[in-house]
């Protein structure tokens, strides 16, 4: 049947016909073919509506070229047939569509398979809210108590990974990320010294511009912004590796052999970013200085070493200490949230899809509540 | 059983980049054959099998359907041709963000003018042909490997397709439900008249469904034998297929 592209015309009709008593003769005509459209049961369900019919029985000589179309349309006739009590033969039909037909009904439905649509109740929602949160807080507090265990193996030198994997994460989260931090850091620097430009310019007090910038970058604005920049490159490229790690059962086949996914995999993603997001924001700091820098002898004719030794006033060694250990936490949150949504991940590609962007949005909120609890921090203790 | 022939493969040859897998690749399917294409793992089967239903181009030689030749016309004109196949893949490939019905449901939303009802019930019906009636709700994931081989082939049939090309659809199943299969793939040839091309190294379906067949060879890196697997049991004296039909108990 059919041929291999199929650009004729295509028509298909049914005539619905008495045949004396209480027999109806269904008669197919023409390309019944998916191409095209399948006719209306409305002509037959006026038939069997209107008078008494006992058997209905098919006439299919006139039928040149026939599909799916046809099964679902007799499928339709059965259902209403069966609804009346009507006896249906099958007779008339083409053999290959008498095969299906048996075939598709071969095998009834499960008892109990169908998805019915269930409507919830709103407070009964909230509770199954209530309880998926409760569930991941479980699973992240969990999360953390495992690595706290694998870390503890780690100092005493009985965690198990491999070091070339570690090596290879490093150059990941260090050198190949420079580019980008370049870009960023530099345009910050170049914001902060615009918006500090236009105020400071007011006062005559253009100078200070390498303050704002100094100190601006190297006590937060560096370290935030590496934060982010890895969260959505690194935390993101964790969740999904690890992700598809659970997909393709790898993550199995780690645990099966005795090996801890979370000493195998975590641990050398959390050192990795530990050891080098802290000189990630150090090269930011110096770059988001330089950008300033532009700004100043650009725009406020500063002479680069007044701009220099202005930041080197401005800038003392505690602010450097304090962001570079934002940065050291920002390290460990990102790779923690990427591992983590890695590891709940589900067997899917979506599932996949839904964990590297659970991991982007958690390091995100993570950054900037570490941000407020240390900066508040340093507020008590006066630094 | 044999009709007009309807894919020739004419002295291809296959390989990625320099690496040339297999040459001088000749064969004929018919209209109505179950073709398999068979030979060890790593022989080149599946890339074969993507030579014949567009996904890679052969190094050398043409891919006859009809008179048309598949890798010299436009790709839109071979996208067309590509419409009136069915693939199933070798695991499955079901979008996994979609219900069984929805997978079912894409091509036929994109290539006709059916209603949404329709193309539902559509849906149903292909679902039923599988043993998988009231599965429609399903996610991929919530169903087992063998019930997703089954729904791939209810995507498969979705369009009626003129040929349909299996990628070892018996892999992974219980002897079983591999035999349901094979019942099922005899039962669609018969009933729609489909043409069928099946690459597989399972003994007991070649024998089974086969009703034309190509061996490649991967010592000699072409094909060494063709026809009726159950003729070339009993006859064909090539050491290399004796040993593939026999499990090795001859040939050796």
């Amino acid at each position: 049947m059919g041929t291999l592209v199929s650009d004729r015309a295509i028509e298909a009709e049914i005539s619905v016909m008495r045949q004396g008593e209480g027999k109806l003769l269904v008669v197919f005509s023409g390309f019944w073919r998916l191409a095209g459209s399948l006719p209306s049961t409305d002509e037959f369900r006026k038939q069997i509506e209107t008078i008494q019919v006992q058997r209905v029985s098919f006439d299919t000589d006139e039928l040149k070229d026939w599909d799916s179309s046809l099964l679902t349309f007799l499928i339709r006739v059965n259902r209403l047939c069966a609804e009346k009590g009507i006896e249906i033969d099958l007779e008339g039909l083409p053999h290959g569509a008498r095969q299906l037909l048996k075939l598709a009904t071969a095998v009834p439905e499960r008892e109990g398979v169908r998805k019915t649509a269930k409507r919830e109740m709103f407070l009964s929602l909230i509770g199954a809210k209530a309880l998926v949160f409760w569930r991941s807080t479980v699973d992240m507090v969990n999360f953390l108590g495992e690595a706290t265990v694998a870390f503890g193996r780690l100092q005493t030198g009985r965690a198990s990974f491999r070091r070339s994997d570690l090596v290879l994460l490093l150059q990941e989260c260090g050198a190949q990320a420079l580019p980008i931090v370049s870009l960023i850091s530099v345009l910050v620097g170049l914001i902060l010294a615009f918006v500090g430009a236009i105020q400071l310019k007011m006062f005559g007090a253009q100078i200070f511009v390498a303050d704002v910038v100094g100190i601006g970058m190297v006590r937060i604005m560096g370290a935030i912004m590496t934060g982010i920049i890895m969260a959505g490159r690194t935390g993101a490229s964790f969740a999904a590796q690890i992700g598809t790690m659970q997909v393709n059962e790898e993550i199995d086949a780690l645990q099966t052999l005795g090996i801890s996914p979370m000493e195998f995999l975590a641990v050398p993603r959390m050192l990795a970013l530990v050891v080098m997001m802290p000189l990630l924001c150090l090269y930011a700091d110096l770059m988001g200085i330089l950008g300033g820098m532009v700004v100043g002898i650009g725009m406020l004719d500063l002479s680069p070493t007044e701009y220099l030794h202005r930041t080197r006033e401005a800038v003392t060694l505690t602010y450097l200490w304090i962001g570079l250990f934002h940065s050291a936490v920002f390290g460990l949150l990102v790779a923690m949230a990427g591992c983590l949504r890695g590891m709940q991940c589900g067997r899917s590609a979506s599932a996949v899809g839904e964990a590297t962007t659970s991991a982007v949005v958690t390091s995100i909120v993570a950054i900037i509540v570490a941000t407020a609890v240390i900066t508040f921090a340093c507020q008590l203790l006066g630094i | 059983m044999t009709g007009e022939p309807l894919v020739v493969a004419k002295d291809l040859d296959m390989g990625y980049g320099d690496f040339v897998l297999m040459r001088d690749i000749n064969f004929t399917v018919y209209r109505g054959d179950i073709f398999i294409i068979m030979g060890g793992s790593g022989c080149g089967k599946s890339t074969l099998l993507k030579i014949l239903f567009g996904l890679k181009k052969p190094l050398r030689g043409k891919v006859l359907y009809g008179d048309t030749s598949f890798w010299d016309i436009d790709l839109s004109e071979r996208q067309r041709m590509m419409e009136r196949f069915g693939i199933l893949y070798q695991y499955g490939a079901l979008w996994s963000s979609m219900t069984l019905a929805e997978n079912i449901a894409l091509p036929l939303q994109h290539y006709t003018k059916l209603t949404p009802g329709e193309i539902r019930e559509i849906a149903a019906l292909k679902l039923s042909l599988v043993g998988l009636a009231g599965f429609e709700d399903y996610y991929p994931s919530e169903i087992s490997g063998g019930m997703k081989k089954r729904a791939a082939l209810a995507r498969a049939m979705a369009m009626d397709p003129d040929i349909l090309f299996f990628d070892e659809p018996s892999a992974g199943l219980d002897p079983i439900s591999a035999r349901l299969l094979d019942d099922l793939i005899l039962e669609l040839r018969d009933s729609l008249g489909t043409t069928i091309l099946v690459v597989t190294h399972e003994l007991a379906s070649i024998f089974a469904i086969g009703t034309n067949s190509v061996f490649l060879d991967v010592e000699r890196k072409t094909t060494t034998a063709g026809g009726d697997p159950n003729k070339l049991l009993a006859d064909s004296k090539v050491p290399s297929v004796r040993r593939f039909l026999t499990r090795g108990k001859e040939g050796m």
